[in-house]
């Protein structure tokens, strides 16, 4: 539970923010420190720590009024503990590697701009929920990825391909766009509380790539993945806690995607 | 450690690995190696378009293209290799789109086109829309799409397992001329157990990207370390033209995230801070759209001459204001919320800082147009292949056109993965030594002793020297003074790089582990650049030499082939393919 800020946190957080507008100003980069408080897991045995045991950590970096949690990491991994574990690639919201939970909220270390994550206060770090922890911040995908094999997530055309491309008018197109955007990085699926107590339930990134085919003009299979996602296990089970459209990355509105498709069961309409 | 047999190995899983592993695995028992699961790949950063003369929306066809690629490539591509590429283009694009991908669409259904740099029509005539796209992430509907193919053709991955070594039936730098030198597999560290693999492989395709870590200022993704280049390399092979780096014009300042080209082929135009449009007087006739080389040095040389922008004066602008709002957020959405979320700036009313970062290799690992990799200048190795970045077929020669680089991993990930399938068809699984592993093993261990306590020197410091030293000395401008200040500083780097130990002693998801022996291969791909960069005593495409500030075709219409030996990197090179275009002055 988030308490109210303190005063004091307040201004300091007031007067961090002035600072990263002054950088856009003058160009100058002011630094200052943050304490990350990091939930840690070896799974060899390391120093006091058990094999596989949790425990939190703190770590006190120097940042820039620019960077994101990612930058705070690597500067952790490089200059004070290369043991600490995460995954990333692109560094820039695209490559969905880095999705962590940070101060209670699931996020992409690489967009999250530490400025905006009250830095007066140790900013919380811990790896996304409902996924096996194997190290750190690194969660086995597995489960996640099966999930989303299961709906068939490819264009299921009937009929001859045509010679050319298969016409598709812009709003056509345009019914299935926002789906198109998901990047896999399961900030929704594992900021579902549905999802964190029913091992079962596909997560709302299986729904949301079903989503984009089910949509899609150019597909002929719609009712195939509608058929399993009105399993007992499927859409249903959603209870519309908006938590997942809350922690899309990509501003997907996934919520509104999964009523989508419940709409579409329960009028037998795409 | 696990011992493995395939026909065919595919060491990497963006969009050209997964683009051979959709031919290879319908023909043959196919495993891709990836180091990162397939949907996180670089691929999926591209964003303006791929190009293909599908004439859609206005006339165009693909000689144009053809004559634009060798023109942009400052006559240094293989025009064999750009005619099949442009050619098979529209093939390329029209197979994506019958996989599912969601291009963007004209009022009557077809597949939409907008403009993009150095495409033009009639040879130069003015700019023509050829980049087919989907909003500004093409690439992320191309990994997409190619990816939902391979869960439907349930290709096997293997997930986070790095190769690390390839073996060959012999060393190719001592095998005599005319000798067969053939693939015997690869060796891979598997992150979550820390257990090294072995791979029998009848045919090897490496995917594996490209190096831009070797600079600071990149758009490349932290994993992009080059990695099966420097694996070739220290395998005894050539790369070739790695001296030809791309530097995009439009980096995000300060963090070299791409802001693409696309930007620009929707209206977007550059200005210093006069506020002019100073492409005008770089590229009289196509402007902000000229080649990316052409538009990164004319940047660099308005920040020069004082007329950079900011407190700094270290940047210029990207002025969208003039174009409708509703058309930046349909046309340009990711682009315009970097700008947002990492700089706070709201491209809707204000220029948006930018300033060149390094993006693209169009050197890499020598290759036929169908894949095969040379051992040198005439002789390729059996059974070995390699498409995408990481490759040079040469395509792209001295400087690489906007969309060309997602046509180049479909249409030669397409025809790597055919012929690796056709070669295992015909090829008997070979064995693999017993000693297979041990350079892997030894890398491993080495990293693993050692106390790593305050006294060994820090894989990470000698990283951001290495970068530093690469964006201050070889970036955009170059001369022999700044090349060789730089490449004096690389044994170095490497000397306490032999003496280097990491922190995490651990076996299961040592990334500290990782992102040493990255830094090893940049290392290595840094001093072939370099000794490239030295030699090569001209200015062409990527590559400019203030101190020889023109193309110089007498000396140096060929490409470079650079190999490591024992006492370092020795150079030979290699003729141009000309079959129809003679060699011009390059004006736009």
């Amino acid at each position: 539970m988030r308490t109210a800020a303190t005063k004091d946190a307040s201004t300091k957080d007031a007067a961090t923010k002035d600072a990263a507008t002054k950088v856009a100003a003058t160009g100058e980069v002011a630094t200052f420190e943050v304490i990350l408080k990091i939930r840690r897991n070896n799974p060899e045995a390391s120093g006091e720590h058990e094999a596989g045991a949790g425990y939190w950590q703190e770590f006190r970096v120097k940042v820039h009024s620019t960077e994101r949690i990612l930058d705070a990491l690597h500067t952790i991994k490089w200059e004070q503990d290369g043991s600490l574990t995460f995954r990333r690639s692109c560094a820039h919201g695209v490559c969905g590697s880095d999705a962590m939970r940070i101060n209670g909220r699931n996020r992409l270390a690489c967009k999250a701009l530490i400025k905006d994550l009250h830095p007066s206060r140790p900013i919380t770090i811990e790896p996304i929920q409902g996924l096996p922890v194997l190290k750190d911040l690194i969660v086995d995908m597995e489960p996640f990825f099966a999930s989303y094999r299961e709906i068939m997530p490819f264009l299921m055309p009937s009929g001859d391909a045509p010679k050319r491309e298969r016409l598709q008018s812009p709003e056509q197109r345009a019914r299935f766009e926002d789906t198109t955007k998901c990047i896999l990085c399961a900030a929704c699926t594992t900021s579902c509380p549905v999802f964190w107590t029913d091992g079962q339930y596909f997560g709302p990134a299986a729904i949301v790539n079903a989503h984009r085919f089910i949509f899609d003009s150019r597909d002929d299979a719609a009712w195939e993945r509608l058929e399993i996602l009105n399993d007992r296990d499927g859409v249903w089970k959603c209870r519309t806690t908006f938590n997942c459209t809350d922690a899309c990355p990509r501003g997907i509105q996934v919520t509104e995607a999964i009523s989508q498709v419940k709409r579409a069961l329960a009028t037998h309409r795409v | 450690m696990t011992h493995y047999e395939y026909d065919v190995v595919i060491v990497g899983a963006g969009g050209a690995g997964m683009r051979a592993a959709l031919e290879s695995s319908q023909r043959s028992k196919t495993a891709v190696l990836t180091k990162l699961y397939p949907t996180r790949s670089h691929t999926g950063a591209a964003q303006g378009g791929m190009a293909a003369a599908l004439s859609n929306v206005e006339d165009d066809n693909y000689e144009w293209h053809v004559y634009d690629t060798v023109k942009g490539g400052d006559y240094l591509v293989d025009q064999d290799a750009a005619e099949i590429m442009c050619r098979e283009a529209i093939d390329a694009v029209l197979d994506l789109e019958k996989m599912g991908l969601p291009f963007n669409r004209t009022e009557d259904g077809k597949i939409d086109q907008r403009r993009f740099g150095g495409h033009t029509r009639e040879h130069g005539a003015a700019p023509v829309r050829r980049a087919c796209y989907a909003a500004d992430r093409t690439g992320h509907m191309i990994l997409q799409t190619l990816y939902q193919q391979c869960v439907k053709q349930k290709v096997e991955f293997f997930n986070e397992f790095y190769v690390l070594d390839l073996i060959l039936s012999k060393n190719p730098q001592s095998a005599k001329k005319g000798a067969k030198v053939s693939v015997t597999g690869v060796v891979a560290l598997e992150l979550a157990t820390g257990e090294i693999h072995t791979f029998s492989a009848k045919s090897v395709v490496f995917a594996t990207g490209g190096a831009g870590k070797v600079f600071k200022t990149t758009s490349n993704a932290h994993t992009l370390t080059g990695d099966g280049m420097a694996i070739a390399l220290r395998a005894g092979l050539p790369l070739q033209d790695m001296e030809f780096f791309q530097f995009h014009p439009t980096g995000l300042y300060g963090l070299g995230i791409l802001l693409s080209e696309a930007a620009r082929g929707e209206g977007g135009i550059l200005r210093n801070s006069e506020g002019e449009r100073f492409m005008e007087r770089y590229a009289p006739s196509i402007k902000d759209l000229a080649p990316r080389d052409v538009v990164a040095r004319a940047i660099a040389r308005e920040v020069r001459e004082g007329r950079g922008c900011g407190p700094k004066k270290d940047y210029v602008l990207l002025d969208l204001t003039h174009l409708s709002p509703e058309h930046i957020d349909e046309k340009l959405p990711d682009i315009t919320e970097f700008a947002r979320t990492y700089l706070g700036v709201e491209p809707h009313t204000e220029g948006v800082p930018t300033y060149p970062t390094a993006h693209y290799a169009m050197g890499g690992i020598p290759t036929t147009v169908n894949g095969e990799v040379l051992r040198n200048a005439t002789e390729t190795v059996d059974g070995l292949y390699a498409a995408g970045e990481c490759a040079c077929v040469s395509v792209h020669g001295a400087n690489r056109l906007g969309t060309n680089s997602l046509l180049d991993i479909n249409v030669f990930g397409r025809r790597a993965g055919a012929a690796a399938a056709a070669h295992a068809a015909k090829a008997p699984q070979p064995s693999m030594p017993a000693h297979a592993a041990a350079r892997v093993v030894g890398i491993v261990e080495r990293l693993l002793a050692g106390t790593g306590d305050a006294s060994s020197p820090r894989p990470g410091d000698i990283r951001s020297e290495l970068q530093e030293a690469m964006d201050r000395d070889a970036q955009v401008f170059r001369t022999a003074e700044s090349l060789t200040h730089v490449q004096a500083k690389v044994p170095g780097l490497k000397e306490r790089f032999a003496r280097a130990t990491i922190q995490d002693k651990g076996r299961r998801f040592n990334t500290d582990l990782l992102e040493a022996i990255e830094l090893g291969f940049l290392l290595d791909l840094a001093e072939v650049i370099l000794a490239g960069a030295l030699a090569r005593e001209e200015s062409r495409g990527g590559h400019f030499r203030e101190d020889f500030p023109t193309r110089d075709d007498k000396k140096f219409l060929k490409h470079t082939l650079a190999y490591a030996t024992p006492t370092g990197v020795t150079l030979d090179y290699k003729p141009v393919v000309i079959t129809k275009y003679v060699p011009k002055e390059r004006v736009y």
